[in-house]
């Protein structure tokens, strides 16, 4: 069930400050598009106005249109959190619940939406963590509490309980930055694996990862500090790698940035 | 080569005090306070624990000064004022905790907790606070029904919902609450009751206690949910979970521990509050279930009556000091179960 993302015009601010300015691309379904660019430049704050989270943030604003699907994410009368039904995140830093165990966890999407049956529920677990590539590492201890678990772990729960909601599309902002070579590994096997499910977005500050795992790569920018960021260009991974259109896009993937 | 560098001296380990020099120069100190007591014939045994503590600060300093260097020293001196300031703060406590016992075991008995004054004289021996802990309870607990709810709810608008001049308004009057002096929020439930021309009654007295325990909770429970991360919030969010239920069930689950505790301290302050119940609820020697209607008793109250019309009588003040024991055994209880709770819903860490 994945879904195609059009964007155009996007612009949000924080209060009176503008973070990303009049930005359009469009992101093709089964298939994972890299977020690349200098921090700063907005690539969080793009990503959360995919699913309606960048107006939890207090001062949050959006103007421009996100299409799913042919229907505005920003249209009058759209749910903020039907929206975020659809288009699952995960964040930088793991974030299990504490008090939840493992189980519960992975059962939060579900339990706390309200509409599942308690039969089901074993299964969707099951299969979210071994989706998650985590299944055999927790199915012992599924009631211990999912804060025990390494960071890597904690991650891939993470990613665990956002896919148990079966959205149509996952954002991942910097899923990596915290983990060890081997559960990054581990990650970008399992965003290969998703991608048959999903439509996949990842920021990354790692170019060889954006190399490895994207179809396509977005590079963001920004003027000065200060100014708002822009998209660059959006293009094919192995274009953006070999043979950009833009000189700063070369200049920022050969570390000639700044 | 390897041998030279073990004979150099170590930069890094610097000539320290032997560990039981403190206590060497505490007796000596005590001993030379003693020695001039004695020689200049001071009466007071305060004075000569002045001279001692003098003394011990600035033989500790000049010692370690000399042997060890001034940081040193210096650290010294700062645990020295540390243990100080802690057991000038524990002595009050455990000496009123001392006395209260002392006095207060003479009649605290089964017969004392199960029976009250009814026609028992302040100045005879024999009746009881059985009444009385069926006031505070009702009143306490009624208190805390209205209190609690109010106060959560009032600190989840603040921290998750509450923007702008609205929520600003509503600190600055919590804030004010909070110093209200319980005999004012007392007062302004009697100007109530004369309005309607009432007769004290327990309710009343709960009214009173809620309204200084609200600014207690807003503020403890506040605290607490600013301790919950943004990022839990958001990870909920993210999963297409409504606010309302992100609250519900990640926000409170996670700091309920907190929660309940600030509660629980609320509830042990009004307690012991007085004032109000003087005004409101009268006092009572007879046994009074209903909170609703007619004059009550209270452990606070209770206590007061016994000290004020016990015309001298032993056996009164004996009662007040009982009635106290198991007013402070009351509210240590309720710390405890408090702790309790903090601990068991604590957030789990650990495989
Ligand atoms: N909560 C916030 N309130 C105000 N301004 C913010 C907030 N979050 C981000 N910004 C601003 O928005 C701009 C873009 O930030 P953003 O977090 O999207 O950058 P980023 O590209 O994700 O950087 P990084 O690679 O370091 O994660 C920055 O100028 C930042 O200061
Ligand atoms: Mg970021």
């Amino acid at each position: 069930m994945a879904k195609r993302i059009d964007v155009s015009g996007l612009t949000a601010y924080y209060g009176t400050h503008k973070a990303i300015e009049d930005i359009s691309m469009t992101v093709e379904p089964r298939s994972v598009t890299a977020f690349i660019g200098p921090s700063g430049c907005g690539k969080s704050t793009f990503l959360r106005t995919l699913n309606r989270m960048h107006e939890v943030t207090p001062g949050g604003r959006v103007e421009g249109k996100v299409l799913l699907d042919d229907e505005d994410l920003y249209g009058a009368g759209i749910d903020p959190v039907s929206v975020r039904r659809e288009v699952g995140m995960v964040f930088q830093r793991p974030n299990p619940f504490p008090t939840m165990s493992i189980f519960d966890n992975v059962a939060a999407g579900l339990r706390l939406n309200g509409n599942y049956k308690k039969s089901e529920l074993q299964d969707v677990v099951e299969k979210s963590l071994k989706g998650a590539n985590l299944w055999n590492e927790v199915k012992d201890r599924l009631n211990k509490p999912g804060s025990g678990l390494s960071g890597g772990q904690q991650q891939r729960l993470c990613i665990a309980r956002a896919i148990a909601v079966e959205p149509n599309v996952l954002l991942m902002d910097e899923p990596c930055s915290a983990l060890d070579p081997i559960s990054t590994l581990a990650i970008e096997d399992l965003i290969g694996e998703l991608k048959e499910r999903f439509t996949i977005v990842i920021v990354t500050h790692n170019m060889q990862q954006a190399a490895r795992v994207s179809d396509r790569t977005a590079f963001f920018n920004l003027a000065a500090v200060g100014q708002p960021g822009k998209l660059i260009e959006i293009d094919d991974t192995e274009r953006i790698f070999s043979n950009p259109s833009v000189q700063a896009t070369e200049d920022y993937i050969s570390g000639r940035f700044g | 080569m390897s041998t030279v560098i073990d004979k150099r001296p170590s930069t890094l380990r610097g000539a320290r005090l032997p560990k039981w020099s403190p206590y060497a120069i505490a007796a000596g100190s005590a001993a030379v306070a003693i020695g001039v007591g004695t020689a200049a014939d001071l009466a007071s045994r305060v004075q000569w624990g002045l001279i001692a503590g003098l003394l011990f600060i600035i033989s500790t300093y000049v010692i370690a000064a000399r042997v060890e260097g001034r940081r040193q020293a210096k650290d010294r001196i700062a645990t020295c004022l540390v243990w100080v300031a802690f057991l000038l703060a524990v002595v009050p406590l455990v000496s009123l905790i001392w006395v209260t016992v002392e006095r207060g075991v003479k009649v605290l008995d089964v017969y004392f907790l199960t029976h009250s004054m009814g026609v028992v004289a302040d100045t005879e021996v024999g009746g009881g606070i059985y009444a009385a802990i069926i006031g505070s309870l009702e009143q306490v607990g009624l208190a805390t029904l209205i209190g609690a709810p109010i106060g959560v709810l009032t600190a989840i608008y603040l921290v998750e919902y509450g923007r702008g001049n609205l929520s600003r308004a509503i600190t600055f009057f919590v804030d004010v609450m909070t110093g209200i002096p319980s005999i004012v929020a007392g007062l302004f439930i009697l100007s109530l009751m004369l309005m309607w021309d009432m007769q004290p009654f327990g309710f009343a007295g709960s009214l009173a206690l809620a309204i200084l325990m609200m600014p207690v909770i807003v503020r403890s429970t506040e605290e607490m949910l600013k301790l919950v991360p943004n990022e839990l919030r958001e990870a909920s969010l993210a999963l297409g979970v409504p606010k309302w239920r992100t609250i519900l069930k990640v926000v409170l689950p996670t700091s309920i521990g907190g929660i309940t505790t600030g509660i629980m301290l609320a509830v042990a302050r009004i307690a012991g509050e007085t004032a109000p119940v003087l005004l409101l609820v009268f006092g009572n020697p007879f046994i009074n279930n209903n909170p609703f209607e007619g004059a009550q008793a209270s452990l606070p109250l209770y206590i007061y009556q016994q000290y004020a019309n016990s015309a001298g009588s032993g056996a009164a003040y004996d009662r007040a000091w009982a009635a106290s024991l198991t007013l402070i055994a009351f509210v240590m209880i309720l710390n405890l179960v408090a702790r309790g709770i903090a601990r068991w819903k604590a957030p789990k860490t650990g495989r």
